[in-house]
């Protein structure tokens, strides 16, 4: 258990800018979730930490001690691969055991802990056996044990499941989350799914182009996206967003089909007419037959839930989750509750929350 | 319909079984035969039984201004081995440094290894022999060796191997606390075990067959190869003795097929089996 500091972590190839000034703590024994799509830099951060790159800039503080410069071996730091990474011609037994052979521990501890982490993760039956002969969710596990019988102050996983089939990643998912409670090691957890993100975290690291957007909970993230992006990039079906501008003194948006949407929580700063990104989640649209109208182009059903997607009269691209099975026309009317809606600058894409007195 | 494929698949495999072991087949009858009979051309294809004394004969007696073929296979697998073994641990090296370490000139030192692919071994022969000559290696086991044992196709082929070995392995056993040697040891070596078992037979097959180096630095009788050998049996001035020839060409064939028949199972692995 350990404390993790990053400060203004910085990374740059050549005039290449991967990481802007990365600052973060957490605290012993949480676990932070990093997300972000492909190429924002979430996996050179976790680079970084475990000591495979050097950083352009900054400080890494492992327990309050800059370990920036040590080998990956000194950080006692142990991490999970998206590939496994595990040794091919050595049985999962020594897999599992080869980090603490090298450290010299005796005999008795490495077998003891082998198999305390095998017996925590089932995977007593299989020690002897070669990777190969494993299947793709127990290959996980093991690259778990791996990382487990080490001990290490901090535990950093990067993308974990994504070579896993959709029902083992919900398996192991869960899993994931309950030996981590369960060893409260701190632990760094980089995935580009947002339900990993959404269930796994104690918190929520969101990057974007190698800059952080938003540090929250997960709920956090999910009611108060602070940008037009994160609320775009985390639920599912994405985040509808139409134009529109403030109007009646602060106090409501007008979208630019004419209908206006009140603030229920309060006025904006600016003047009438400030351009505005309105946000709704797919999920909080209702069908009202007195509604916008929406000519349905694609209907996704998902068994429950039926997810509706269209057009609205002014062309707006619009998608609408509802319970049950879809309604057979071609076109629904659609109700925006104003209660729902997020309010975004649509310049700077940044939340614009009540005015504050 | 199956049956019949298998049934065509096998006249073809007999064929070509056939097409390579008839000279061997000639060789072996012909070693048992009178040597005058071999001159005149009329040769039997059944192999005369009495003369098999011939294999015990060549191996153990001494010829005019050679050695006995015993001592000439000792010194073929020397070479042989030396070769094979010294262009291993010297390519597995070069090819681990190349691949897995970042230093100043690393490409540059990876395209001159692969440049002097483009240099074949006669071009160079003379300055090399000049070189042998100057360290005083000439007649020594170590002057048939080591100018053949740099090898730019084994240090590429392991490049390959270590290539398509995933990085994240190599960070992961550094983080479980493995330098640089021991990665090497307990992690690249075991890895590549099947395509080091292949390059091996390659190799030793190479070696054995060596026949212009081993010419020029080894004129000491006592140094001759197999292949010299038999060579030297072709008299110009003398009378050949065909049946010891052929003989000892078959006793030369043994320790190669040996090596590839052991090695076999490795040997496939290595060619076919992809990195995991």
């Amino acid at each position: 258990m350990a404390t993790l500091v990053l400060e203004d972590l910085r990374k740059s190839w050549g005039a290449t800018h991967i990481l802007h000034g990365i600052d973060l703590a957490l605290a012993s024994g949480e676990m932070l979730v990093i997300v972000g799509a492909s190429g924002c830099g979430k996996s050179t951060l976790l680079r970084l930490v475990a000591g495979h790159d050097t950083p352009t800039g900054g400080r890494i503080l492992l327990d309050g001690k800059d370990v920036a410069n040590l080998d990956p071996a000194a950080r006692d730091i142990a991490m999970v691969f998206q590939n496994y990474a595990l040794y091919p011609h050595m049985t999962i037994f020594d897999n599992m055991a080869y980090g603490l052979k090298i450290r010299g521990l005796s005999r008795e501890e490495i077998r003891r802990r082998v198999d305390e982490a095998a017996g925590m993760l089932g995977l007593e039956p299989m020690l002897s056996r070669k990777p190969r002969q494993l299947s793709g969710g127990q290959r996980q596990r093991v690259a778990m044990g791996r990382a487990i019988v080490r001990e290490p102050k901090l535990f950093l996983f990067d993308e974990p499941l994504s070579n896993l089939d959709a029902k083992l990643r919900v398996q192991m998912r869960a899993e994931i989350k309950r030996l981590q409670r369960r060893m409260r090691v701190t632990s760094l957890y980089v995935t580009h799914d947002q339900v990993e993100a959404m269930t796994l975290g104690d918190r929520l690291l969101v990057l974007h182009q190698g800059r952080p957007v938003q540090l929250a909970t997960p709920l956090e993230v999910f009611a108060t996206p602070a940008t037009e992006y994160v609320a775009g990039f985390i639920g599912a079906p994405a985040m509808n967003f139409l134009p529109g501008a403030l109007s009646h003194g602060g106090t409501a948006a007008t979208l630019t089909n004419g209908l206006v949407l009140p603030f229920a929580d309060g006025s904006r700063e600016g003047e009438d007419g400030r351009a505005l990104s309105i946000g709704i989640r797919p999920e909080h649209l209702a069908l009202d037959p007195d509604g916008l109208r929406l000519t349905i182009d694609l209907v996704e059903p998902l068994g429950s839930e039926t997810v509706l997607i269209g057009r609205l009269d002014g062309g707006e691209l619009l998608s609408v989750k509802v319970q049950g099975a879809a309604p057979s026309h071609e076109s629904v009317g659609v109700a925006i509750p104003p209660v729902a809606i997020h309010v975004f600058d649509a310049t700077t894409g940044l939340r614009l929350g009540p005015r504050e007195n | 319909m199956n049956n019949q494929r298998d049934w065509v698949a096998h006249t073809i495999l007999t064929l070509g079984v056939l097409l390579f072991l008839f000279p061997l087949w000639l060789v072996f009858a012909a070693s048992t035969q009178n040597s005058g009979a071999i001159s005149r051309g009329d040769l039997s294809l059944l192999p005369d039984l009495h003369g098999l004394g011939i294999y015990a004969d060549v191996l153990t007696t001494t010829r005019e201004g050679g050695s006995p073929v015993w001592r000439m296979l000792l010194v073929s697998a020397a070479m042989a081995l030396g070769i094979a073994f010294g262009k291993i641990i010297i390519s597995v090296l070069s090819a681990y440094a190349v691949t897995f370490f970042r230093f100043p000139c690393r490409m540059l030192c990876f395209w001159v290894i692969f440049v002097t692919l483009m240099l074949p071994v006669e071009v160079r022969i003379i300055p090399t022999y000049a070189v042998m000559a100057d360290f005083g290696l000439i007649n020594t086991y170590a002057g048939l060796t080591v100018p053949l044992i740099a090898s730019a196709t084994a240090t590429l082929l392991f490049r390959q191997t270590f290539l398509a070995i995933p990085d994240e392995m190599m960070e992961a056993a550094r983080m479980d606390g493995a330098g640089p040697l021991r990665f090497l040891r307990d992690i690249l070596l075991p890895v590549s075990a099947a395509n080091i078992a292949a390059l091996f037979v390659i190799l030793f097959v190479l070696g054995w067959n060596q026949y212009l180096w081993p010419l020029l630095v080894a004129t000491d009788p006592k140094l001759d190869t197999i292949v010299i050998g038999i060579v030297k049996m072709i008299g110009v001035d003398t009378a050949t003795e065909w049946n010891r020839v052929m003989a000892t060409a078959l006793l030369a064939l043994l320790p190669p097929v040996a090596v590839v028949l052991l090695m076999q199972r490795w040997f496939v692995k290595g060619l076919t089996e992809g990195e995991k």
